[in-house]
């Protein structure tokens, strides 16, 4: 039986570091693209690396908008905890109450229309929490994200006749626009949605940005080749790190689909960007927790297409 | 003039004693790095609206005090012992603010704004310029870490309990703190607007040969008697 405490314990740990300690998958990418860079662009990369080394040594956040802290529970199919998913909720809200005094992070949430801010990071519908689920397992996952709260996103509405040829028009569209000044925080990981329901097409894009490390490709062979495509075009606009001229736009380019209605193709793009935060942390069956950067959200199961599961 | 950098890819770097001097503003090149030292304060549209529409008093004797004003809202707690901890800072997007800043020149004497992204180089001609104030521009933007070490000590903090962690006024005495980039001189000439220039001469070209949308949308087109979705 994991207990309640552990699960807040956890959430507690996983979010000081996704605030602090850059993913190492994110931070090879953009060692990779500062040598392609030069001028203002380089700079601003050197920057961010140096800023990078500052936050771990000082345990500081590396960015002080610490974004909207939110959280993705994965949850075994076996997995037995205390409290119910009610316990588990609680349990998050407390994290994030203590998290945000004691790293400290900004207290960024408020009311929308009365700016009512509790300095805590928690209110109405906040932190969101993102359910899956996973068969066969006992353990329980949980993935925070910091992301910043108000550019380099943007949903479209594109139809089937629109095809590739409309997926890159509406991703140059939000690439350049959000680009110019670096209002993104570029290189940024690129997530886009496809498919599904429009709220859907929106989760899947950002779950796509937030949850995939640098590097990694779709299982799908032709979405991947379309993922590196994407990728090649962002880096071609001319554009570098916070709007200078440059060449390092999209550190790299993740697609999650999802059925769809047959006369759309909704689409979202998601931009997460130079303080890419997240942290991963599993709960096993015995209360041990074990700590990753990888949240390995988009298992099999999760990509599933078929109306039972067999592996 | 713009900053170069060097053989090195190294560009020009200023420190400054704040409050900063009128000879070290008419030195700043866009695109030359500076590092400051002496006292900032933050200052963003809480405090905009409570001095220049509600007519509060500025709490802090401005500009003795200090003359750069960061767009700023610190990652930092106020302890039950009353002591600070500031752990990161970075700054916030400026262009929202663009409708006080006369108003907050005139009355705060402020001569830097430290901030996000920057304005056009119309507004710093029409703001900036007669107010003889430059924009410095953070890095990244998420330098955070870097800017939370050059900030020594918290001064004070002003309407904490009326504003907010996040728009109250904190006054940080801080040491070497930057890098930032500027990005308008003393003549309203912008880095950010050069640098968009040389890139907007590419986009027609990223473009060709990608077939229009099935339908299109606001912002496509100015005609509202268009069929757009």
């Amino acid at each position: 039986m994991i207990s309640n405490k552990t699960i807040q314990d956890t959430a507690y740990q996983i979010m000081g570091k996704a605030a602090i300690d850059i993913p190492q998958d994110y931070r090879k990418g953009i060692e990779f693209m500062v040598q392609k860079e030069d001028g203002l662009s380089k700079f601003v990369l050197k920057t961010m690396m140096e800023n990078w080394d500052a936050a771990t040594e000082d345990r500081r956040p590396m960015c002080a908008d610490s974004g909207l802290p939110r959280y993705y529970v994965k949850i075994g199919n076996d997995a037995k905890f205390e409290g119910g998913p009610i316990g588990i909720e609680r349990a998050l809200r407390e994290a994030t109450a203590q998290a945000t005094h004691d790293i400290p992070l900004r207290p960024n949430r408020v009311h929308p229309l009365w700016r009512t801010d509790h300095n805590n990071n928690v209110g109405i519908n906040s932190p969101e929490i993102d359910w899956s689920f996973e068969p066969d397992v006992d353990w329980i996952d949980i993935t925070t994200v910091h992301k910043g709260g108000l550019f380099g996103t943007d949903y479209r509405m594109l139809f089937p006749g629109d095809g590739i040829d409309g997926i890159k028009r509406f991703f140059l569209d939000t690439m350049v626009s959000f680009g110019k000044r670096g209002l993104a925080c570029q290189p940024a990981v690129v997530g886009i949605g496809l498919g599904g329901s429009k709220d859907t097409t929106m989760v899947l894009g950002k779950q796509a940005a937030c949850l995939r490390t640098v590097g990694e490709a779709n299982p799908d062979p032709e979405i991947a080749k379309l993922e590196e495509e994407l990728k090649t075009l962002g880096n071609e606009i001319g554009m570098g790190a916070q709007g200078f001229v440059g060449a390092s736009m999209v550190a790299d380019c993740h697609i999650e689909v999802g059925y769809t209605h047959t006369g759309g193709m909704p689409m979202s793009v998601h931009m997460f960007c130079l303080s890419s935060r997240r942290a991963t942390a599993r709960i096993h069956a015995d209360g041990k927790v074990t700590y990753r950067t990888d949240p390995n959200w988009f298992t099999p199961y999760m990509r599933r297409e078929t109306t039972g599961w067999e592996q | 003039m713009t900053s170069k950098a060097n053989e090195n890819g190294e560009f020009k770097e200023v420190r400054l004693q704040v409050p900063v001097k009128q000879e070290d503003l008419e030195k700043l090149e866009i695109g030359t790095i500076v590092y400051l030292d002496g006292i900032i304060y933050t200052g963003r549209e809480g405090v905009y609206k409570r001095v220049l529409e509600e007519g509060y008093d500025i709490p802090l004797d401005l500009p003795a005090l200090s003359n750069v004003n960061f767009h700023c809202s610190p990652a930092a707690a106020i302890e039950p012992d009353g002591t600070y901890n500031v752990g990161g800072v970075t700054a916030t997007a400026s262009f929202r603010f663009a409708k006080w800043m006369t108003g907050w020149f005139n009355k705060s004497g402020a001569k830097v704004i430290i901030g996000k992204g920057g304005m056009s180089s119309e507004q710093y001609k029409e703001l900036y310029v007669p107010a003889g104030a430059v924009y410095l521009t953070t890095v990244g933007y998420g330098t955070g870490a870097l800017l939370g070490r050059g900030i020594k000590k918290v001064r004070q903090v002003e309407w904490f309990k009326e504003l907010g962690n996040a728009q109250a006024m904190w006054v940080f005495e801080v040491e070497n703190f930057g890098p930032f980039i500027v990005d308008s001189d003393l003549k309203g000439n912008s880095l950010f607007e050069q640098e968009g220039k040389k890139i907007n001469k590419k986009l027609d070209k990223l473009y060709e040969g990608l077939k229009k949308p099935a339908l299109s949308r606001y912002g496509e087109t100015d005609d509202r008697s268009d069929e757009l979705i």
